[in-house]
C-alpha cells in the first residue's frame, strides 16, 4: 500500500529529467522529496498525480498499477507552489470544484465545504475570492479544495515556496498537525532541507534525476551515503577529501599535533549560535559554529590565529588516504544508505 | 496625482487635437447632417423597404460570421497555445492572412472559385446553391475577413493564464469538457469578448469583399455599406446619412454590451488585493522546477 515509483524514466529534450528513479512510501507517511532545482523532485511529484507521462517505468498508488491512468482518475490531491487558485470562484466555489464534478448534491456540498474551510480556518471568507486573501490563505484554500474530494494521496510542490519566511514556518507546523489528524498519504516537494527535515518522516533526497538517499532525518544527517547528502542535509566544511560539520569543529588555541592552523576571518552572532569563519594555511575557507559561551570562553578575534580540530570527519572517495585517526572509506554510490565509514580523528 | 507640466499638456493637447480633427469632427459632421431637418426624414429614409432590407442583411452577416468565428478562434487558439507542434507557425500565418490581403482581393479570389468558370462554382450550381450574388457568397466574405480577431485576442490571455488551474482541474477529476466550460473558458472569457466585439465591427463594416461578391443588388444583397454607398452615389444624401448613422448605433451597441457584461462581472468580484502578501501572489504563471 501507499506509493511506489519503480525505475522511473522521463526526459524533456536533451535534458534527463529522471533517472531511474524508485521510491517507496509507506501508507499513510508524511515524506518530503528533497534536492536542489532541476533535480527532478517536481516532475517525479507530477508523474505520481498523472500530470506528466513516463518515457519509462511505473506507478502504483494503493497497490493499483497507476501508470496509463488519467490526472482524472488517479483520485490524488495536487497542491501546486503558485496555488492555482480558480480566480473567477469564489473561495466556496474553489473547494466546492471537485464535489461539483462528482455531481453530490448541494446541501451535501455546503455541509462538506464549510467543514473543509473549518478545518484549514478559512471559516467566514467562502465568499471571498481568491484575489481578496493572502498567500497563506490561498494555500490553505487550495489544500482544502484538494482534500475535499478524499483523494487517495496528497502531494503538494513546494507548498509553501511563494510564502514568506514567518508564513511558511506557521504553515508547516500546521500542515504537520492536520497529517496527524488526517493520515492520508502524503509526499511534499522542497528545497528546504530545514522544512524537509521538520515536516516530513521521511525524506527522499534526489540530485541530477536520481535518488541519492532515503531514510530519516537523523538517518541521512549521520550516516548520508555520499557527498552530495552530506553536503545538502545539514552544513558541511571541505578539509581535502574529508567532510566535517560545523559543529563538529574544535577550536583550540594552543598549538597540538593534528590540529590545524587558522587564522579567525570573520565572527557573525546569529543570536545563540556564532558563525566563526576561518581560513587554513593554503587558502581554504571554513567555518565553525559555536555558543555564545564558547565563544566568550575563548575571546577570539578577528585576525587571531588558531588551531582547528576537526571532530567526525567522513570521506567519500575510495582512494584517499583517511585522516590521523584511519578510517575506512566507500565508494560514491553505496547500495546501503549508511555504510559510509565515521572516523574520530585521534 | 502629480501636477500636470506644460509637457503634459501638450501631449494632451496633441491627443486631443489629432483625434478631434481625425474622428470627432467628422462623426459629428454626419450626426449633424441627418439630423438637421429633424428626426423624420432620417427614419423615413431607413424605413423604406430596401434600408429595412439592408439591416436585415447586416445582422444576418452579423448572426452567422461571429458565432463561426468565435468557436473557430477559441478552438484555435487552444491548438496554438496549449498543444504544441510544428505545424503551428504555419497555422499561425495562415490565419494572419486576412489581417495581409486587401478585402478586394478576397472579394476577387472568391469568385474565381465560386464563378461559373471557377472550381466549385458549376459543380455548385448544378446541385442548385448559388454562392456569388447571394448570400452564402457575402457568409464566406464576411467569415474570411473577420476570421484573425478572436484567435489574435485568445491567445496572450492563454498564454497568461498558465496550465496549472487547467491541470488542478484534472486532478480534481475533471474531464477536458468540464474544464474547457467550468475553468479555462471563464479565465479567458474578456480575451474572447474582445475578439467577439472587434469582430462584430469588421463584419458590420465590411465593404470591399462583400461588394464584389454580392453584386449590391438592392433589396436582395445590399448589407447596409453597401446601401449607404449606394445613396451617396446616387446623391441621396438623407439615406447615406442615415444608414451611416444606424451602423455606428449598432457598433455603439456591441461596444455597450460588452462594458455593461464587464462592470457585471467585477461586482461579483473585483481584484482588490486586501492584504499586504496578496500582491506576491500575481505572479502565477511561473512553473515548479
Amino acid at each position: 500500500m501507499g506509493i511506489a515509483v519503480e525505475g522511473a524514466r522521463k526526459r524533456f529534450g536533451d535534458f534527463q529529467a529522471l533517472d531511474d528513479v524508485s521510491i517507496d512510501v509507506p501508507d499513510g507517511s508524511l515524506t518530503a522529496l528533497l534536492g536542489p532545482s532541476g533535480s527532478g523532485k517536481s516532475t517525479l511529484l507530477r508523474a505520481i498525480a498523472g500530470l506528466e507521462t513516463l518515457d519509462a517505468g511505473q506507478v502504483v498508488i494503493n497497490g493499483q498499477d497507476a501508470t496509463k491512468t488519467p490526472a482524472q482518475k488517479r483520485e490524488v490531491g495536487f497542491v501546486f507552489q503558485h496555488y492555482a487558485a480558480f480566480k473567477h470562484m469564489t473561495v466556496f466555489g474553489n473547494v466546492a470544484f471537485g464535489l461539483k464534478i462528482r455531481k453530490w448534491d448541494k446541501a451535501k456540498i455546503s455541509a462538506r465545504v464549510h467543514e473543509l474551510l473549518q478545518l484549514v480556518q478559512l471559516d467566514g471568507l467562502a465568499e471571498r475570492y481568491p484575489d481578496q486573501l493572502s498567500g497563506g490563505q490561498r494555500q490553505r484554500m487550495a489544500l482544502a479544495r484538494a482534500l475535499a474530494v478524499e483523494p487517495q494521496v496528497l502531494l503538494l510542490d513546494e507548498p509553501f515556496g511563494a510564502l514568506d519566511a514567518k508564513v511558511r514556518k506557521d504553515l508547516r507546523t500546521w500542515l504537520r498537525r492536520l497529517h496527524d489528524e488526517m493520515h492520508v498519504t502524503t509526499i511534499f516537494v522542497t528545497h528546504d532541507q530545514e522544512e524537509a527535515m521538520d515536516v516530513a518522516e521521511q525524506l527522499v533526497v534526489m540530485n541530477e534525476g536520481r535518488v541519492e538517499q532515503s531514510g530519516s532525518a537523523d538517518d541521512l544527517y549521520d550516516h548520508p551515503a555520499n557527498e552530495f547528502v552530506m553536503s545538502f542535509v545539514g552544513e558541511v566544511n571541505r578539509l581535502g577529501e574529508h567532510f566535517v560539520r560545523p559543529h563538529d569543529m574544535t577550536v583550540g588555541l594552543d598549538r597540538d599535533d593534528g590540529a590545524e592552523e587558522a587564522m579567525v576571518q570573520r565572527i557573525v552572532a546569529l543570536g545563540f549560535e556564532i558563525r566563526v569563519e576561518f581560513v587554513l594555511g593554503d587558502g581554504t575557507e571554513v567555518w565553525a559554529q559555536l555558543t555564545r559561551a564558547e565563544l566568550q570562553k575563548l575571546e577570539l578575534r578577528e585576525g587571531q590565529i588558531v588551531y582547528l580540530r576537526p571532530g567526525q570527519t567522513k570521506s567519500f572517495s575510495g582512494d584517499v588516504p583517511p585522516p590521523e585517526g584511519g578510517g575506512a572509506s566507500t565508494p560514491r554510490h553505496p547500495d546501503g544508505g549508511d555504510d559510509a565509514e565515521v572516523s574520530a580523528a585521534a | 496625482m502629480s501636477t500636470p507640466t506644460p509637457a503634459k499638456w501638450g501631449l494632451r493637447t496633441l491627443a486631443f487635437g489629432y483625434l478631434g480633427l481625425l474622428l470627432l469632427a467628422p462623426v459629428g459632421m454626419i450626426f449633424y447632417k441627418t439630423f438637421e431637418h429633424g428626426l423624420g426624414p432620417p427614419i423615413e429614409a431607413m424605413t423604406s423597404p430596401d434600408a429595412l432590407h439592408a439591416i436585415w442583411l447586416t445582422l444576418l452577416m452579423v448572426a452567422v460570421a461571429v458565432p463561426l468565428n468565435t468557436v473557430f478562434g477559441v478552438g484555435c487558439a487552444l491548438l496554438l497555445v496549449r498543444h504544441k507542434w510544428k505545424g503551428n507557425a504555419v497555422l499561425d500565418g495562415i490565419i494572419n492572412l486576412p489581417f495581409a490581403i486587401s478585402p478586394i482581393v478576397v472579394g476577387l479570389s472568391l469568385f474565381l472559385l465560386y464563378g461559373t468558370d471557377g472550381w466549385f462554382g458549376p459543380t455548385l450550381s448544378e446541385w442548385g446553391i448559388q454562392v456569388l450574388f447571394s448570400t452564402p457568397g457575402m457568409i464566406l466574405a464576411s467569415v474570411f475577413v473577420s476570421l484573425p480577431f478572436v484567435v489574435r485576442e485568445t491567445v496572450p490571455v492563454l498564454q497568461e493564464i498558465g496550465t496549472e488551474q487547467e491541470q488542478a482541474a484534472s486532478t480534481l477529476g475533471a474531464n477536458a469538457w468540464q474544464t474547457f466550460w467550468r475553468v479555462t473558458l471563464p479565465a479567458i472569457r474578456w480575451g474572447v469578448a474582445y475578439g467577439v466585439v472587434l469582430t462584430t465591427a469588421r463584419v458590420l463594416g465590411e465593404f470591399g469583399a462583400v461588394t464584389i461578391v454580392s453584386g449590391s443588388i438592392s433589396g436582395e444583397t445590399e448589407t447596409l455599406p453597401l446601401f449607404v454607398a449606394k445613396a451617396f452615389e446616387q446623391f441621396n444624401e438623407e439615406a447615406a446619412y442615415a444608414g451611416a448613422i444606424v451602423l455606428a448605433l449598432l457598433a455603439l451597441t456591441t461596444l455597450l454590451l460588452m462594458s455593461v457584461g464587464g462592470r457585471k462581472a467585477k461586482a461579483q468580484g473585483g481584484p482588490i488585493p486586501i492584504t499586504g502578501d496578496a500582491a506576491i501572489s500575481t505572479s502565477t504563471t511561473k512553473e515548479g522546477s
